[in-house]
């Protein structure tokens, strides 16, 4: 098991460098992209919705680097055992590692997009409290959440090569349903219960973006992410059993 | 104790993208090759391997032998865990190493030094073990300085001696080759020779697969001669490289 995690922390790394080989700034590059991507957007949007930069920075970075920790993780997650063909097809190594890779990539470039919020709050001046130590618990939960997915969804995607395309545009919708870069506040109390409520990357984003701006979670965001994740790891530990020994025959 | 037991097993594979009804219908009278077939649902499945019984026990040496498509490599594949058979059983005891690819997982980009820590992984030895033999996979490979250059400078001959010298590190209990590894030029051939001997006469059990008569004679105690998925003739190498060859 320990070495299982550790080869696919290695390999994981292995993705994140190879990125950066012959590049001049290397890793700054993950880095500098977000912070242009907020940059922009923040003042774009901060004109479009009436909300002074002060309040709507702070909010967009935070969402924006979270979110596509979700999300880009989602999408990668499908390709997690079809991209690992030749591994799969020749070492005898728990599948599940393909799969820890992609979570691990991808909170591996969480690391290099997160110092981007704190800066952002510097230079707005927007204080941060205590809060933020709730993060901890919340990036548990919702790593947990992304676990079961890629899981779930790579074992899908190399059954029906349809799937990747398929969660690739859901996820452009979701963003846009999902209060990313609009505020949660906007949705007017009567819409808020179906339009927010019943979206679970919702509760996931909420988790760990209320942190950094000095709130506490809801209970119903903590309970709706819990629940997500024991009911999506039911379903993936009965699905793997009955699957899981077909995917090197899909690949 | 390195064992390895097959009880009728037969491996499928399911083909999803092959729909024509002419084309498969011809198809099932293809000659060589698995054997197609369709399940209840309709899909088209490829019969690899057929009803496979047979028992390996440590020493034996077994020398896999078949036209292309008989399904050796297939049979490989389920020897080193990777495809569960959908009917009956196979136990294999033992650690298995399967060197069908030596190159796998040896990242151009990388460093000949990255490369080793990343097929070592692979290979499953730990990053100790590779330290320790770090100098001595060096030494082997001979590729001197060049350990710290992008693989993608390497020559294709520096290239698989770096991927040769990591792979044979192993000390496997149960390996897996399809055909016998050759590299390099005259002078390291011999030494890759003396290498690839020693780590096959550590092994307890070895199964390659090869075309050819000289290399199974050599190698092999025992040959299992496979057709259509299923065993044709299971017995010492002699007898069946005769019977597969001809005298």
């Amino acid at each position: 098991m320990r070495k299982s995690l550790a080869l696919a922390a290695m390999l994981a790394w292995e993705d994140v460098k190879q990125a950066y080989r012959r590049s001049t700034i290397g890793p700054f590059w993950i880095t500098a992209s977000m912070a242009v991507q907020i940059g922009s957007m923040g003042v774009v949007f901060g004109i479009i919705f009436h909300t002074p930069l002060f309040e709507y920075l702070p909010f967009l970075a935070s969402s924006i680097i979270l979110w596509s920790l979700i999300s880009v993780t989602v999408v990668e997650g499908c390709m997690a055992f079809i991209s690992a063909e030749g591994m799969i097809k020749q070492l005898d190594m728990p599948l599940f590692i393909y799969s820890v890779r992609v979570v691990i990539r991808n909170s591996i470039t969480l690391i290099h997009n997160i110092v981007i919020i704190p800066l952002v709050f510097l230079a707005v001046g927007h204080p941060m409290s205590w809060q933020v130590i709730l993060l901890i618990p919340g990036l548990v939960i919702v790593i947990a959440n992304l676990s079961w997915m890629v899981v779930v969804l790579g074992m899908v995607s190399a059954r029906f090569r349809d799937i990747p395309q398929t969660v690739a545009a859901a996820m452009t919708i979701i963003y846009f349903i999902t209060p990313v870069m609009w505020q949660p506040k906007l949705v007017p109390d009567s819409q808020a219960h179906w339009l927010l409520g019943l979206n679970p990357f919702y509760h996931l984003l909420q988790l760990l973006r209320l942190p950094f701006l000095s709130a506490v979670p809801t209970l119903e965001n903590w309970l709706l992410s819990c629940g997500f994740a024991l009911v999506g790891w039911a379903i993936t530990a009965l699905t793997f059993k009955k699957f899981g020994k077909q995917i090197a025959y899909w690949v | 104790m390195a064992h390895i037991k097959f009880d009728s097993v037969s491996v499928e594979f399911p083909i999803f993208n092959a729909n024509g009804r002419s084309l498969t219908s011809r198809l099932l009278e293809a000659a060589t090759g698995g054997r197609l077939d369709r399940d209840p649902d309709g899909r088209v499945m490829v019969r690899a391997l057929h009803g496979l019984d047979f028992e390996i026990v440590e020493g034996e040496r077994v020398g896999l032998i078949g036209h292309n498509g008989a399904g050796k490599s297939t049979l490989l594949r389920v020897l080193s865990r990777v495809y569960w058979p959908q009917l009956g059983k196979a136990k294999i005891a033992g650690n298995v190493t399967s060197l069908i690819d030596i190159g796998l997982g040896i990242n151009p980009e990388a460093t000949g030094r990255e490369n080793v820590f990343i097929r070592g992984a692979l290979l499953g030895l730990s990053k100790q073990e590779l330290t320790a033999k770090f100098d001595e996979i060096v030494a082997f490979s001979e590729l001197g300085d060049f350990i710290e250059m992008p693989v993608r400078t390497y020559s294709s001959g520096m290239h698989l001696r770096l991927a040769f010298a990591v792979s044979t590190v192993v000390r496997p209990e149960i390996l897996l080759m399809d055909e016998w590894l050759s590299v390099g030029d005259e002078s390291f051939k011999h030494k890759a020779e003396e290498r690839l001997t020693n780590l096959v006469d550590t092994a307890k059990i070895l199964v390659i697969a090869s075309h050819s008569r000289d290399l199974l004679e050599k190698t092999c105690t025992r040959a299992l001669w496979l057709e259509h998925g299923q065993v044709k003739m299971d017995a010492p190498v002699h007898e069946v490289t005769k019977a597969y060859f001809g005298n």
